[in-house]
């Protein structure tokens, strides 16, 4: 058990903390978060950025492009660009976090040399065209098809819940290659162009009022086979080895966000006189023991990662993951309503700060894998419990 | 950064499961609460054989005859006592061992409890003492916690005789309780340690203030090693309970139970082994209180999947939820902790 890090992360710290007190001045203002080429073009001059500085990538393995960095390193590039005010990752997300990742992986030597760089560079954008209408937490249920013709596919159907499609230049697309296979063998990985003609993308409003995501229309779009990532009907097996890339690092920033959060709470029921109200020192008291242990829980996770890299595994936290996101969900949500008892009737105006935050923290217990999913997993999986019904 | 138990920690834990499993496994366990009416629950051979293992020496210096270890190494013990259900002023007798305050109480041939509060003479909230009838000696802490009194609070080790304590009926069958209404100014032990120790509250060198965390820490850890436990119990009950034809554990119902069960664990385990490593008093408040969360609300859960045997003497569950009501109830309780940790918010942070 030893939480203090080693000389050679400090310096990693030390030589980040350096770069990002220069750097971050000198970077333009921020966009208007719903105007999406504007957004597009600041997160990528970030990505370009981070590139130039050498930390493109930072857990990608080097052979791909990345820095090899270790997750306690990942760890600390996260906390401390949060810490400082650095953009986030942006719309570079899914392209740095999945479809790069997948194509390191799985994908042929052309394939990486087409796509990983523009990704690593910040010149190509990457959209996620997984869950459909009518398959979201069972996501074995996609019927979106690709017949083969030729040396290309013809493929059809409709996605859901699509982030940055509108100004992405790519899609990482689930695609049902085999209707008569089980279901999990009959599905396949490609890369779409999104300007493919038949290709249409119609934003979604989400109960923000903002236009996070998209659903995607695919009419008989054509699709080289050369743009398929691993073997046909191998699709499901190809998209699992990248999800459980995840190590442990997937909140970090949020997480320093939240901490920051509470104490700024904090200070406001000071100043308007809640702190006086000992229910409300009482929830802010237990919400500050609950960021302090999942913060605690990110370092269990990525240690855990850490060695299990070491030993020449994948680096994905055991038990870690899935408890991590049930606690962190349901955290964040108490602290925006907590901030909501701060503030008040002044929470009903959504110009105040955290109104926009408790609304979008809404969709933290259902995307990337529903509170209620999460359970399933880890009473089957991790407590080994009969599979359920 | 390994956050990781090393292997010496691995196996000092492991040869602590050993330890209890041998020598207080589930019959011993019951046959404790079958004789706790007629007989002492401390089991001064236990007691002994425990210092022997070095549970209450474990932070004594090597130099003073003790193992050397520390807190991290403290916690782990204490995990797999609270597990096992161990019965008896653990804590207090692991602080007066590690930083010889009783002599005897390193290697278990006296037993130690403690008083955490004064008793008021206005008769206000009398004070409660477990084990008080087995213990040779009462560690007193000083007045209150949460209370920013900090380095004011005295460490006295007082004899029991000095405590006017009656006996009350405890919740929990397996820690007998006193309420103590008032203190006599008695003769000092042996040792001379008696008497309020010297300037700002330190007897032997150690603050009221840093033993009130350590406690509180410890105890976290006992009700850790209580949430892993009932887990196993439900997970154990919802395998091979059958009902409508199949394990009740194939039910979504019963399934989310055990996962939220599993969340307050090791959301608890993490914070738990943190404050272990930097005794920082701020984790060690968010400790208690995630680490008493996860013991009650375990045992709950743990009740409500077991149905109808839930709710028998026979099953072990209702032993372990009260006991975390009761260690609930001991050193940081819940407002305590929340009112500490809501005014660390206030604090500027160092970076």
């Amino acid at each position: 058990m030893e939480l203090a890090y080693t000389q050679e992360e400090e310096e990693f710290r030390a030589r980040l903390r350096a770069w990002l007190a220069e750097v971050l001045p000198t970077l333009p203002s921020r966009p208007d978060p719903l105007d999406w080429p504007a957004r597009r073009a600041y997160d990528m001059d970030w990505q370009r950025r981070l590139h130039d500085a050498g930390y493109a990538g930072l857990h990608w393995p080097k052979d791909a492009g990345g820095q090899g960095a270790t997750p306690t390193q990942h760890l600390i590039f996260l906390e401390e660009t949060e810490a400082a005010g650095a953009p986030y990752v942006g719309a570079g997300f899914v392209g740095l976090l999945h479809a790069g990742p997948t194509i390191a992986a799985e994908g042929t030597s052309r394939q990486r040399a087409r796509w990983l760089p523009p990704i690593l560079r910040g010149e190509e954008v990457w959209c996620q065209g997984f869950s459909e209408p009518d398959a979201g937490s069972d996501l074995a249920a996609l019927r979106t098809r690709a017949v083969r013709d030729g040396d290309t596919y013809v493929v059809t159907g409709s996605k859901i819940w699509t982030s940055h499609a509108e100004v992405a230049d790519w899609c990482e697309l689930l695609v049902r290659t085999d209707p008569e296979a089980p279901r999990h063998r009959g599905i396949s990985w490609l890369a779409l162009p999104m300007d493919a003609p038949g290709v249409t993308v119609r934003p979604l409003r989400t109960l923000a009022g903002s236009r996070e995501f998209a659903e995607l229309f695919l009419d008989e779009v054509r699709v080289p086979v050369g743009n398929r990532v691993g073997a046909e009907n191998d699709g499901w097996r190809v998209t699992m080895v990248t999800l459980s890339f995840e190590r442990g690092t997937a909140f970090v920033g949020e997480v320093v966000a939240c901490r920051r959060t509470l104490r700024l709470l904090a200070r406001r029921a000071q100043q308007n006189g809640c702190w006086d109200d000992a229910t409300v020192r009482r929830r802010l008291g237990r919400l500050h023991a609950e960021f302090s242990a999942l913060w605690r829980l990110i370092q269990w996770n990525v240690s855990e990662a850490a060695h299990g890299l070491r030993q020449g595994g994948t680096g994905v936290p055991g038990v870690g993951g899935s408890v991590f996101k049930l606690r962190y969900s349901h955290a964040r949500q108490e602290l925006y309503e907590t901030a909501a008892a701060v503030l008040g009737p002044a929470s009903l105006e959504l110009s105040q700060e955290w109104a926009l935050e408790r609304l979008s923290s809404l969709s933290y217990t259902i995307a990337a894998g529903t509170s209620q999913i999460q359970r399933n997993i880890v009473a089957e999986r991790i407590l080994g419990l009969p599979k359920g019904r | 950064m390994d956050f990781r138990l090393t292997a010496d920690q691995e196996a000092l834990r492991r040869g602590m499961r050993e330890l209890l499993a041998a020598r207080f496994g589930r019959q011993a366990l019951r046959a404790a609460v079958d004789g706790a009416e007629q007989q002492q629950v401390v089991d001064g051979r236990l007691w002994r054989e425990l210092g022997e293992a070095g549970l209450f020496a474990l932070r004594a210096p090597q130099s003073a005859g003790g193992v050397g270890l520390g807190l991290p190494e403290a916690v782990l013990l204490f995990e797999e006592a609270g597990r096992a259900l161990l019965p008896g002023p653990l804590v207090a007798s692991h602080l007066a061992g590690g930083a010889g305050l009783v002599a005897g109480a390193a290697d278990g041939s006296v037993v130690v409890t403690a008083l955490e509060e004064e008793p008021r003479p206005d008769g206000g909230a009398a004070p409660l003492v477990e084990h008080l009838a087995a213990a040779g000696a009462v560690l007193a802490l000083g007045e209150g916690y949460g209370t920013g009194a900090g380095e004011g609070c005295p460490v006295r080790v007082l004899v029991p005789g000095q405590l006017v304590a009656e006996p009350m009926r405890s919740v929990d069958p397996l820690s007998p309780l006193h309420r103590v209404r008032g203190l006599l100014p008695g003769q000092p032990p042996d040792d001379g340690g008696g008497t309020t120790g010297g300037g700002g509250g330190r007897l032997g060198g150690v603050s009221a203030e840093v033993l009130r965390g350590e406690a509180a820490l410890l105890t976290a850890a006992l009700q850790l090693g209580s949430a892993c436990r009932t887990l196993e119990l439900a997970v154990g009950y919802a395998r091979e309970r059958e009902q409508f034809g199949r394990p009740i554990g194939a039910f979504q119902a019963v399934q989310h139970l055990c996962a939220e069960m599993l969340v307050r664990s090791e959301t608890a385990r993490s914070v738990v082994y943190a404050a272990a490593v930097t005794a920082d008093d701020e984790e060690i408040s968010a400790a208690k209180l995630l680490a008493d969360t996860a013991a009650v609300g375990n045992a709950r859960d743990c009740l409500q999947v077991h149905g109808g045997m839930g709710f028998t003497w026979e099953a072990d569950v209702h032993l372990h939820l009260k006991r975390a009501w009761l260690r609930a109830e001991q050193w940081r309780t819940a407002v305590a902790g929340e009112e500490r940790l809501a005014s660390a918010l206030l604090q500027p942070i160092c970076r």
